[in-house]
């Protein structure tokens, strides 16, 4: 039935995984008080009334981390396949490995030195 | 009968791998138990088609883990109470049941029986779907995690891989809870859950990478193979120092433990991304949070501290004894020992986790991703080629 052994396995338990959390918040609905709404629907902002929304527009200093990040995530997937095959690909595997990081660090490096992992 | 073929040595071994120096170790490991052909074979016995049979057999194992899974969270959760009270010179939780160990029990019920509110500003649903998001894969990803040759859900063939891929999924639910929830606090955690996860998930997977090379395969089951011949000896701590502490450092951080907690410093953010959060929906992050500690314990035991592996190797134990390692009893025997021996490596990881918390203060947001980028990077892609370099000056000792 399924092409790759195991996996059918792998369905079955994110059946499971999701149902954990689906029935724990239904036998929360079904055994929980209900609202009697007011003042405690507002959002907390550390007992003040919140000014203003937080869906508003601002700089995500984290924004250079994610774009360094997606680079060399990248390159993990790509070094992965040559790690399982190493034994069998030698000497001549490592050394285009050993280039291909190169040339990433060398990324790294400019981008560090760009002050893109900087915080402030 | 039945109880003989329950005992019968199991499937042949790993894959016989092609190499140099591959035969070496896999030639004494032991098939050990293997519940699901005695199953099946009963099952069969009965008058089911071998289908049938795995249909009916699948849930089990999954149940046994999800429960285990649950129970293990409990345990830590009084452990962390305790311990945390004795470093502090407190008593710790001691009503709930002899020294207080139905206290996370206690916590739960009543988690489950408090109001679940939403605040009338967020976004209802993404508010909802976020912690169901952040739970899902973390509990899925305890697919991989085994307590034996075949004691596990399913030994497939992308093994660590799909832990790393899972576990990514992670801070998308954290930055759904923290945006939904429509308050600054929680946005800032949620954001900073994510550039945190991002951050040290390279050198997770880089120092995971090197591991990978040694045993060359993906499987879990492979890795702990490969670490089986001579005991604590041939555990992958000694081949892998750098990787064992990059790798547990990034653990930390990936389980926003102290001191990486960022997300949700209660000094600065009040609780991150779980400040709107209440009931089941806030013992959801909980639940999370905790399984994710102890499933990252377990993998530490797996990649680098020998799994179920005894520190004395099992076939030297039998030997001495006079038994042989297929004889069935001592494979049962072996089988509930290896798995009382992966639970304990773990829970010292979190003993260890849990001291750290109490030792360490917390760094600051721009130290973290310094530690993360400029430190743990670099080192785990030199540990990388440097594992490479020696597999192949010293292919035997390197898993060929």
């Amino acid at each position: 039935m399924f092409v790759l052994d195991g996996y059918d396995a792998f369905l079955g338990f994110l059946l499971i995984a999701a149902a954990v959390p689906v029935l724990a918040l239904v036998t929360n609905k079904l055994v929980a008080p209900k609202s009697r709404t007011g003042e405690r629907d507002l959002t907390y902002e550390s007992g003040m009334e919140p000014i203003g929304g937080a869906w508003i527009q601002f700089n995500i200093r984290y924004y250079m981390f994610a774009l360094v990040f997606v680079i060399f995530d990248v390159e993990t997937v790509f070094l992965y396949p040559w790690a399982v095959a190493f034994h069998r690909l030698g000497l001549l595997a490592f050394i285009e490995a050993l280039v291909f990081i190169t040339i990433l660090v060398v990324a790294l490096a400019y981008a560090w030195r760009k002050g893109a992992l900087e915080w402030s | 009968m039945v109880i003989a073929s329950a005992f019968s040595p199991a499937l042949p071994l790993a894959p016989a791998l092609p190499g140099l120096g591959g035969a070496n170790f896999l030639a004494v490991v032991s098939p050990g138990l293997d519940l699901e052909s005695s199953f099946s074979s009963l099952l069969e016995g009965l008058g089911l088609t071998p289908a049938a049979a795995h249909l009916v057999w699948l849930p089990l194992p999954m149940v046994l883990v999800l429960v285990s899974a649950v129970v293990g969270v409990l345990v830590t959760v009084w452990l962390e109470r305790k311990i945390s009270a004795a470093v502090q010179q407190r008593i710790g939780p001691e009503y709930a049941g002899a020294l207080g160990v139905l206290q996370p029990l206690a916590d739960g019920l009543k988690l489950l029986f408090k109001e679940d509110i939403i605040p009338a500003r967020a976004d209802g649903l993404l508010f909802t779907l976020g912690p169901i998001l952040v739970v899902v894969p973390v509990i899925l990803s305890w697919l991989v995690v085994p307590f034996g040759q075949n004691l596990l859900i399913s030994n497939v063939g992308v093994g660590i891989f799909l832990w790393i891929a899972l576990s990514s999924l992670q801070p998308i639910g954290l930055l759904m809870s923290g945006y939904a929830s429509n308050n600054k606090y929680s946005l800032l955690g949620g954001l900073r859950a994510a550039a945190q996860s991002i951050s040290y998930e390279i050198p997770l997977a880089l120092s995971v990478l090197a591991v990978v090379m040694m045993s060359n395969s993906l499987s879990t089951v492979d890795i702990v193979n490969q670490q089986t011949g001579a005991g604590i000896l041939s555990w992958n701590i000694w081949r892998q120092p750098v990787g064992f502490v990059i790798f547990w450092i990034c653990a930390l951080a990936e389980c926003e433990r102290l001191p990486f907690d960022l997300p949700e410093a209660e000094e600065e953010l009040v609780a991150g991304y779980q400040t709107e959060y209440a009931g089941m929906k806030f013992a959801l992050f909980y639940l999370g949070s905790y399984i994710n500690l102890v499933l990252s314990a377990l993998l530490v035991s797996v990649l680098y501290l020998g799994g179920w592996g005894f520190p004395v190797p099992v076939e030297w134990l039998a030997g001495a004894l006079g038994q042989s390692v297929d004889a069935p009893v001592v494979q049962v025997i072996t089988g509930s020992l290896g798995i009382v021996m992966t639970v304990l490596k773990a829970y010292l990881l979190v003993f260890f986790a849990i001291l750290l918390r109490w030792t360490v203060p917390r760094v600051r947001i721009d130290q973290l991703l310094n530690l993360g980028w400029k430190f743990l990077l670099p080192i785990a892609l030199v540990n990388l080629l440097a594992t490479a370099a020696l597999k192949l000056a010293f292919p035997a000792a390197f898993g060929g």
